[in-house]
């Protein structure tokens, strides 16, 4: 008996639709989240993680619908995130039924909110959300920086450092993001996430470049990651998830099949 | 139609568990609610809880909810402790510097350590995150038609030991081996989040709106 490692499909929405595009073979609304969510727990998904890049504060009331229709019909962790910036977002995400939210800029800019978030909502539904580029050159110690608004601006904040103090602070868990690798599906950059995951007591989402099932295997075993997060080799059908469950547990993971 | 009293003493999200009752029992009645009048009145009820225990357990008696709760527990309608709701009903938990509970039960609440290893000596993360098997150490309604050995889904820090192994109903191992449900006359308690582990954890609440409150 042991804890299963993790596998959550990852949704983009923007105003209430799926973006990014999701190709099912046979669904008949491909924009639909809350159909698309419960496709996949209804394969065997063991979280759902919901990016919300939606801009305009109208969208953001579209968000928190779709995050209650969510909740009524998939009955699996979700996670709620982007734009999460004061504790009234967190409270109207939870309150729609999320059961955790992730925090990404917001922390960078402001890294007492998550001490604020960890103590009104408990450390267990924050999530940090790290956006992490190498910085070091070929033949250095390997190091990584934090970047913001989707990979374009360093912050000179070391990665490692970072997760730790996020911890500190109260975050329950890193989502871990490597935006070298992200979009690449060459796998996930395993010196990254080992470090992050060996440097922090709490688990360690992986997300960013997953291309084949060897790479959800790789993250974690050579990235001792606790959960692996993906969208496209989903989305796109190149592999359904009790497949990708099957796959890892022939190569001794622990999975929940 | 059945009614159910989700107590409600203003930690956490609520919506998730009346979500998955309405889901699993169309047309139940769900009251999200501490007046004692409506707990008292209603055929069964459900004690949920996340977060804090020194924070819930403040919530609790101030609002009276300690009062509702041995109520509820005596008058023999069937009652359900989801997580915290679990770790409240127990007599002591180490966290935030020790805190006492309702002791409904004796046994302690205590954290996984900062050094929890598996049997092959791998460091384990906490919290206790994601879904673990639970084996059934007793027969029981609220077992019902779910496969011994199911997978829940967790996400907690500290752990439950009850003192009298004959109440105890379920365990799990994470690092060490603890207690993850509790069994006796018209209460049963778990760790784990079944409004939150999909087919097993549906079937419990189903199994828990039909149940009569006797073994």
């Amino acid at each position: 008996m042991a804890l299963a490692k993790r596998i959550i499909p990852c949704l983009d929405v923007e105003n209430g639709r799926v973006v990014k595009g999701v190709k099912f073979l046979d669904i008949r609304d491909a924009g639909d989240p809350v159909e698309i969510a419960r496709r996949y727990e209804q394969q065997g998904a063991d979280e759902i993680t919901f990016l919300d890049i939606t801009a305009s504060h109208e969208g953001r009331d579209t968000t928190v619908q779709t995050v209650e229709r969510m909740a009524a019909e998939v009955f699996i962790p979700l996670t709620v995130g982007g734009g999460i910036r004061t504790c009234e977002d967190i409270r109207r995400m939870l309150n729609a039924g999320a059961d955790k939210v992730s925090i990404n800029t917001a922390a960078v800019f402001n890294p007492e909110f998550v001490r604020e978030a960890a103590e009104r909502f408990g450390s267990q539904c924050i999530v940090v959300a790290i956006d992490a580029k190498q910085v070091s050159g070929p033949g250095e110690e390997p190091r990584w920086e934090i970047f913001t608004h989707g990979g374009r601006k360093a912050t000179g904040i070391d990665v490692v450092e970072w997760a730790r103090k996020m911890v500190d602070l109260g975050a329950g868990e890193i989502l871990l993001t490597s935006m070298d690798q992200d979009g690449m599906k060459s796998g996930f950059d395993l010196g990254l996430t080992r470090a992050v995951s060996e440097a922090v007591p709490v688990p360690v989402i992986a997300s960013g470049g997953v291309g084949t099932l060897d790479h959800l295997v790789d993250g974690v075993v050579a990235g001792k990651a606790d959960a692996v997060l993906a969208a496209s080799i989903f989305h796109f059908n190149e592999y359904t998830i009790p497949q990708a469950k099957q796959y890892m547990r022939d190569r001794g993971v622990e999975v929940r099949l | 139609m059945s009614s159910i009293a989700v107590i409600d003493y203003g930690m956490g999200n609520l919506h998730s568990v009346a979500k998955a009752l309405e889901h699993v029992q169309p047309g139940v009645e769900v009251l999200v609610t501490a007046d004692p009048q409506q707990v008292r009145e209603a055929d069964r009820v459900l004690l949920p809880g996340v977060g804090a225990i020194r924070d819930c357990m403040a919530e609790i008696r101030r609002l009276g909810v300690d009062a509702e709760v041995a109520e509820a527990i005596r008058s023999g309608k069937p009652f359900l402790g989801i997580c915290v709701g679990f770790q409240a009903l127990m007599s002591f938990s180490e966290e935030n510097g020790g805190v006492e509970c309702l002791n409904e039960y004796e046994g302690r609440v205590n954290f996984f350590g900062d050094n929890l290893k598996d049997q092959q000596g791998e460091r384990l993360k906490v919290p206790h995150m994601g879904w673990n098997q639970v084996e059934q150490t007793v027969d029981h309604p609220l077992w019902q038609g779910i496969d011994n050995g199911s997978r829940f889904y967790f996400v907690h820090s500290y752990y439950v030991r009850v003192n009298n192994p004959a109440l105890v109903a379920g365990t799990c191992e994470y690092g060490v081996p603890f207690d993850v449900a509790l069994a006796q006359n018209n209460v049963f308690a778990v760790q784990f989040h079944p409004e939150k582990s999909q087919k097993a954890g549906l079937q419990l609440l189903q199994n828990f709106l039909n149940w009569d409150g006797k073994r």
